[in-house]
Parts: structure tokens; C-alpha cells; sequence
């Protein structure tokens, strides 16, 4: 447990764990959005069922944006930043590591409860697994991605704002696939091409991104 | 003449592009020459100013 | 000062740039004029209508220049942008900048074209198709650039952030595309292809080369004039700046 990334992790988490309440407000926000939506579009359960991957997809994509402002702005604010910068580590490992811890205080709530809201909107017990897989795979690749615009918006004003602009655009992929792969076994076809794609997807953003990231840290701290 | 405005029919679409396009274009054009002229202006002014200043 | 035998190092000197820069405008507007005159009678008057699509085709000679410019300009912004965070360039970061708002506008229009060009052709302005839902984040992910640039007060650290930002667009714009294909394939079937003609009549495609020689030139044109403002911005208090007001030149 001595080891600098270890502790780095550690940290992060006793930290949220401490402050439950940030986390918890996510996944509030997850839920409620979800919820809203059957009193939008009507109650139809054959409509809504049809809808459901989209809508928990894009549910989730706006609840980890949500998160993402907080991901380096509190060690940004109290200067812990800057002293990781001093780390012999490689920047690159540092932010992963918090990326991670990232995830599991954000990416992994959303997806444990996903199922709750997959049952109201319908989906049957075989497409609520997939739902949760894709989910599983999915939401790291949004918290990596999401971790570039958080490190280029460190410190500016409207920062919050300017993160959707520059990441929801970013997001198009795993959406795509990750409500597809939902879709696809309700249509009756095999998710697996999907979730492959998104496997693959994971695995790069998981090596490119924290360097960008890494970057974009250097740059703003500079 | 009027059979070439009309298009064969598709006068608001082939006009509606090009027309937005010519018009957008030169507003472009517009707005950098307008910004262009009030940035010489202000240098301009700025170096009055410091003119002026050396002289007193 | 030698004309020939272009030194490449030396655009990178503001002053050098900007005389050079002014020096170039007044030709690629000519150059401009002079394409898309003879490219807008050609498609508009000499080119004959299409038997399937009559005469709404004719805007395929403005949508294909603009997708074109819009695609190709970010690239070229990303790589700018690229050099000036690598190479710490000021220059490349003016130009990167520059290009945006025209790769932006370009976009822009390609989408309303498409749209325009939709309707008559599949009774629909928008149709998520994957190139037109490409385009649509591609205007995203210019707005996102601009954006940022113009967020960040600090000069240098605006133009080091927004270069990160270009590259990781660049390497997601085919990501992108190729999702949203699959992505389209997977919900619509075949039941909208763009029908395009397998050989294309000569006249259309040079009519076509032209307006993609206008737009091209239309695009140096302006970025180089709008790097020359962003350039006198940037160095407004430069002794080269000083020295060319007094001789009261442009």
C-alpha cells in the first residue's frame, strides 16, 4: 500500500467516501433524468421499452459529465496538483489512477444501478445484463475521455459548461455502441460485435488518453 | 431568364444554397475587414497618445 | 531581400509573415473571383440538369466544396496547431486559429446544403445520415476549439490547451465516422443512398474541380487575412507594427 499510485488511489477514494454526498448526487441526477423521461413521451410500455437504451445511455453520459468538472478541481484549488506534477511517477499513470478512482466513485454507482431503471423502462432480465455490461465497459471510456476536458478547463470560468461543448461530441462513439449493443439483443441479434467495438475502444482510450491528459495538466498548471 | 430563376421547380432549395452561401461568405469578409479597421484605429490612437507624451 | 529561393524559416518572423501574407491576399482573391465566376455559370447555366434529381443537383456543386473545405481545414487546424505545441511556433498557433472560424463556416454551410439539397431528394431536410451526422460534430468540435481558445486569458497556455484539444479531435473525427456509419447502416438498411450517377458527365466534374480550386483559394485567401489581423492583435505594441503604420501602409 506504499506504493505512490496505491496511495494515490487510496487517497481519492477516502476522500469521496468522506464526502458521500458528491457521488450520491450523480447518481441522484442519473435517476432522475431517467425518470422524467416516461412523463415526457407517455407511458406506453412497448414505446418506452424501445427507447430505454438510448435513454439510459445518454442518461449516463450526462451524469459522468456532470462529475467531471469536480475529477481535478478540488487538488487544483488546494495546490495538491501541482505537487503530483513533483511525483517521479509518469503524469500519464498519476492521472489514470485518478481516472479511475474517478470511476469508481462515479461510472460504477451508475451502472450498479442501472437495472432498477432498466426495470421500469421494461427491458427484459437478458437485455438488462447486456445493458449493465455495456454499461461496465462503457463508462471508463466516458471518464477517460471526459478527463481531457476536465484538465483543459481547470481554472476557467464557466468551466462546467465548456466541458459539454468540447466532450459531448467526443462521446458520439460510446453512445453509439453502447446503446446499439442494448438494441441489438432486443431486435433478437447478438450484442457481441458491439461490445468488441466498445472493448476495443476501451482499451485504446485507456493507453491514449491519459497522456492527452497528462498534457492538458501540464499545460494548464504551466 | 425566368426559366433559369425557377430552377425547374427547385428555385427555394438551389437558390436558398447558393445565396446563403455567397451571403454568409461576405459577411465573413465584413467582420474581418470591420475587425482589421478598428484594431488600426486603436494602434494608431495608442501611438498619438505616446506621441504626445514624449513631446511634454 | 531575395525573391527567389524561399527561405521557410523566415515566415515564421511576425513581421516577415505579415508582409508576405499581404503580399499574397490580393492574388487568391483574384484567383477566387476569377474560379467561381467560371464555376457558377458552368453549374448553374452550361451544366445540363440531371434526368433523375432536374435541376436541385446543381447545389451538389457548393456541397461538395464546402464538406470538402470543412473536413480538410480542421485537419490542417489540428496540424498547425500540432506544430505550435511541438515546435512552440507562435506562428502556427495564429494560423491554427485563423482557420477555424472559416473551416467552421464551411461546415456550417455543407450542412445547410445537405439539408437544402435533402429535401428535394428525400422529401426530408435532415436525415441522420452518417456523413451528415458527421458533420454536425465536426461543427461541434470547431465551436469546442473556438471556444476554448477564447475561454483561456493567457495567451500561450489558449493555444497550448485548444492544441490538444485539435489533436484529439483529429483522431476522433474517424472514430466518429465510422461509428455513426456503422451506427446508420444498422438502423436504415439501403433505404437512402444518395443516388449519384456512376459516370459523372465531364462538365459536372470539372464544373465540380472548380468550385473545390474557388473554395480553396476563397480559404487562403481569408485565413491569411484573418492571421494578419489576429497577428497585429497579438503584437500590437511590436516595433514592426509601429514602423508599417507610419508609412501609412495597409
Amino acid at each position: 500500500m506504499f506504493h505512490p499510485l496505491l496511495a494515490l488511489l487510496r487517497r481519492d477514494l477516502t476522500l469521496a467516501l468522506r464526502r458521500p454526498q458528491d457521488a450520491l448526487t450523480v447518481v441522484g441526477f442519473f435517476v432522475v433524468v431517467v425518470a422524467l423521461f416516461p412523463l415526457g413521451i407517455g407511458p406506453d410500455p412497448e414505446f418506452l421499452r424501445s427507447l430505454a437504451p438510448g435513454v439510459l445511455w445518454v442518461a449516463a453520459l450526462l451524469a459522468v459529465m456532470l462529475s467531471l468538472e469536480r475529477l481535478f478541481s478540488d487538488d487544483f484549488r488546494d495546490g495538491t496538483l501541482e505537487q503530483l506534477l513533483l511525483v517521479p511517477e509518469p503524469m500519464g499513470l498519476l492521472v489514470l489512477t485518478k481516472i479511475v478512482a474517478h470511476w469508481l466513485i462515479t461510472g460504477l454507482p451508475l451502472v450498479l444501478v442501472s437495472p432498477l431503471l432498466a426495470i421500469q423502462l421494461n427491458l427484459r432480465p437478458d437485455e438488462i445484463a447486456i445493458l449493465m455490461l455495456a454499461l461496465l465497459i462503457g463508462t471508463p471510456i466516458l471518464s477517460l475521455i471526459g478527463a481531457i476536458g476536465a484538465a483543459l478547463t481547470l481554472g476557467l470560468r464557466g468551466g462546467g459548461v465548456l466541458i459539454a461543448l468540447l466532450i459531448l461530441p467526443l462521446y458520439a462513439p460510446p453512445l453509439i455502441l453502447g446503446a446499439g449493443a442494448v438494441d441489438a439483443v432486443m431486435h433478437g441479434s447478438s450484442a457481441q460485435a458491439h461490445l468488441s467495438l466498445l472493448g476495443a475502444m476501451m482499451v485504446f482510450a485507456l493507453f491514449a488518453t491519459p497522456w492527452a491528459t497528462a498534457a492538458a495538466v501540464r499545460i494548464m498548471l504551466d | 431568364m425566368m426559366e433559369f430563376l425557377a430552377m425547374g421547380g427547385y428555385a427555394p432549395y438551389v437558390w436558398g444554397s447558393y445565396l446563403i452561401m455567397a451571403g454568409l461568405l461576405v459577411v465573413e469578409m465584413l467582420q474581418l475587414r470591420y475587425r482589421r479597421r478598428s484594431l488600426l484605429a486603436w494602434i494608431r490612437r495608442m501611438a498619438r497618445l505616446r506621441a504626445q507624451e514624449e513631446k511634454q | 531581400m531575395s525573391e527567389r529561393g524561399i527561405q521557410w524559416f523566415r515566415f515564421t518572423a511576425p513581421a516577415n509573415f505579415y508582409d508576405l501574407a499581404g503580399r499574397l491576399i490580393p492574388w487568391f482573391a483574384a484567383l477566387t473571383i476569377a474560379l467561381f465566376a467560371v464555376g457558377l455559370y458552368l453549374g448553374l447555366v452550361v451544366a445540363p440538369s440531371d434526368y433523375q434529381q432536374g435541376d436541385s443537383y446543381r447545389i451538389i456543386y457548393i456541397h461538395v466544396p464546402t464538406a470538402w473545405m470543412g473536413m480538410f481545414l480542421y485537419v490542417l487546424m489540428a496540424a498547425y496547431a500540432a506544430i505550435g505545441l511541438i515546435w512552440r511556433i507562435k506562428m502556427a498557433d495564429v494560423m491554427a486559429k485563423a482557420i477555424a472560424p472559416t473551416g467552421a463556416l464551411f461546415t456550417f454551410l455543407a450542412l445547410w446544403t445537405g439539408a437544402l439539397w435533402g429535401r428535394p431528394t428525400w422529401g426530408v431536410y435532415w436525415v441522420w445520415d452518417a456523413r451528415l451526422t458527421s458533420m454536425l460534430i465536426l461543427l461541434f468540435l470547431y465551436l469546442g476549439y473556438m471556444a476554448l481558445h477564447a475561454a483561456i486569458d493567457d495567451r500561450q497556455r489558449a493555444s497550448n490547451a485548444s492544441a490538444v484539444l485539435a489533436m484529439v479531435g483529429v483522431v476522433n473525427v474517424p472514430i466518429i465516422y465510422f461509428s455513426v456509419q456503422w451506427w446508420n447502416t444498422l438502423h436504415q438498411g439501403a433505404s437512402i443512398t444518395v443516388t449519384e450517377a456512376p459516370t459523372m458527365a465531364t462538365i459536372m466534374f470539372v464544373t465540380l474541380l472548380i468550385m473545390v480550386l474557388a473554395a480553396w483559394m476563397y480559404s487562403v485567401a481569408v485565413v491569411l487575412a484573418r492571421a494578419r489581423v489576429e497577428l497585429l492583435e497579438r503584437e500590437r505594441n511590436a516595433r514592426w507594427v509601429q514602423e508599417r503604420l507610419e508609412g501609412g501602409t495597409k
